[in-house]
């Protein structure tokens, strides 16, 4: 089944033309933002001689640090006035990567929802309950806006409120759902001690998104549930989800090369890798008004799987994500670096220098726990002090990371020094 | 001014141990000692013949640990001993906010000691009100 099936079946050399159109549109596009002007400038760029596909790779890389630096719209080249809606995801410092969308754009991605969605067999005649976040974050409205131009019902319901969520999905027959991984497993048991055999609810697929997650939590999922899930593969600088997507045959997801160019390379040299080859994805947004991004390294790992899929899609297919090259922690959802957490703790004077991040998953969903050393100077004694002390380090670090973790006051020298490398997080979750 | 020494700990197995440990070490005694827990943590206030050292030495070990400014004064071990004294601070709208009191063996006297915001201003009223207060050698040489 397919959404559009002359551009999912394009025979690759007439992709691959089409790429090359989009690209030079892009790179023209971006020639004329304050950011990209520079960075052509400083590294003797000339767009208009970028008339293979292979020159891109001479082209150079755009980072997350790049796009805080552009902030808030130093890569954007067209008029304020055209620009319909913005998402933004936390950074390191607090300081927000934001992404710009034209009309245009919003009906691209949501054309490109819709066909990753019809790739796993949903039809207008589903009805799709969308438990992500709305909001900034690009995996409530992605998803919602996809399904809506395929022409499923779409009910809204957000994160949360686990009795509301079966009371919807019984009432309205939810067939699909789009979840992260960890609360799937958490509301699963809802469902169970509520009486209720999840096999026995209409719901049919899951798209897991949002945190990483192993084969085998994928399995565990689809026996718990009696469902089919499906991996995604996206990110706000991209657009959101539907960057990629797995088919029927969930063997790895097809990654929609009409919008975006694929390249691996090795993260520490920067040079191509081969398809095959595990290292460092880097994608290229040749599709998007509002805000062209150039070679963007994604810090995910992964590997592009060269054969033909037996669906008939000619985009290829890249394996599910091994892992990041930099330290970026996914906690129910949320993305956050550790140095977000050490800026806050920093700037607290009753805190010393030593600190942990512990995460553990309890009941199906993540919990994060900030294990704080008690600087001595600052103790005088008092124990409601120390209570506003746990509040006020907990509030801080809610406002800036939006999620809410559990404060540890320790003794003075109790957590192992931070001579060299200390060994701030502690993941103790299973994937 | 008398004064205790309070310590940081956290609330599992052996805590007192070393802090008790470091104490024996540099020959300080314990006169008192009350503990209040919030859960995770919690504070051990500590009645010291030699405050200053006590909490020099803990501080030394790297354990968190303050002075503080305390109230002691003398009453009378019989029904009513404390009363004559809460009522006092009572009138004058003083509010304890930590407090311990034990018995002076062979004397039919107790000691009642408190933490409050105002220390010498409480002390004031409580002399003045001809209760003795107890000064820092008086009361860890007990």
């Amino acid at each position: 089944m397919f959404w559009n099936r002359e551009i999912e079946t394009i025979e690759r050399k007439d992709l691959e033309k089409l790429q090359l159109a989009r690209l030079q549109k892009a790179l023209a596009a971006a020639a004329t933002t304050p950011f990209y002007r520079k960075v052509f400038s400083d590294h003797n760029v000339d767009v208009s001689k970028v008339t293979t596909l292979e020159h891109l790779q001479d082209l150079p890389l755009t980072t997350k640090h790049d796009l805080r630096l552009s902030y808030p719209d130093g890569m954007v080249p067209i008029s304020r006035s055209d620009i319909v809606r913005l998402h933004a995801s936390s950074g390191t410092t607090g300081k927000s990567t934001v992404i710009f969308y034209s009309q245009r754009d919003v009906d691209e991605w949501a054309d490109l929802v819709a066909r990753s969605m019809v790739a796993t067999g949903t039809t207008r005649d589903d009805v799709f309950q969308n438990m992500m976040g709305y909001g900034l974050f690009t995996g409530g409205l992605g998803l919602h806006y996809g399904a809506e131009r395929l022409g499923a019902m779409v009910i809204p319901s957000s994160t949360g409120n686990s009795l509301k969520q079966i009371q919807l999905m019984q009432d309205f027959q939810t067939t699909v759902i789009h979840i992260t991984p960890s609360y799937s497993l958490h509301l699963v048991e809802v469902i169970k001690e509520n009486g209720v055999n999840p096999p026995d609810l209409t719901v049919k697929k899951a798209y897991l998104g949002a945190e990483p997650y192993s084969e085998e939590t994928r399995d565990k999922i689809e026996k718990l549930w009696g469902l089919e899930a499906y991996n995604s593969y996206g990110m706000s600088e991209m657009n959101g989800p539907g960057v990629a997507f797995e088919c029927v045959h969930k063997n790895g997801m097809h990654l929609w090369e009409d919008f975006y160019i694929i390249e691996v390379i090795n993260p520490e040299t920067g040079q191509p890798l081969p398809d095959g080859e595990e290292g460092e994805l880097v994608l290229t947004h040749i599709n998007r008004e509002a805000m062209p991004i150039i070679r963007y390294r994604t810090r995910d790992l992964t590997r592009i799987i060269p054969e033909e899929c037996s669906c008939g899609r000619t985009h290829r297919r890249m394996e599910r994500i091994k892992g990041r090259t930099d330290d970026m922690l996914i906690v129910g959802g949320v993305n956050v670096f550790p140095s977000q957490i050490e800026s806050v703790l920093m700037r607290i004077p009753e805190v010393g220098n030593n600190y942990q991040i512990v995460l553990e998953r309890e009941e199906n969903l993540d919990r994060m726990y900030i294990r704080v050393e008690l600087y001595s100077k600052m103790f005088h004694g008092d124990l409601n002090e120390l209570k506003r002390l746990n509040q006020k380090i907990g509030e801080e670090l809610r406002a800036l990371i939006t999620i809410n973790p559990r404060i540890e006051l320790l003794e003075p020298g109790s957590l192992p020094p931070s001579m060299g490398k200390a060994k701030r997080v502690i993941d103790n979750r299973k994937i | 001014m008398p004064q205790q020494v309070s310590v940081f700990a956290e609330n599992r197995p052996g805590k007192l141990d070393r802090i008790t440990a470091v104490l024996e070490k540099y020959n300080v005694n314990i006169r008192a000692i009350t503990i209040s827990d919030s859960g995770d943590y919690g504070i051990i206030k500590l009645l010291l013949d030699k405050p200053a050292e006590g909490c020099e030495a803990l501080k030394n070990e790297g354990i968190a640990a303050t002075l503080k400014d305390i109230v002691a004064i003398r009453i009378d071990d019989r029904p009513g001993g404390l009363h004559r004294a809460s009522s006092i601070l009572a009138e004058q709208g003083i509010n304890v906010e930590d407090a311990y009191g034990f018995t002076v063996t062979d004397t039919n006297e107790a000691v009642f000691v408190f933490q409050v915001e105002n220390v010498q201003g409480t002390e004031r009223i409580l002399s003045e009100a001809g209760f003795k207060l107890l000064g820092d050698s008086e009361l860890y040489l007990l």
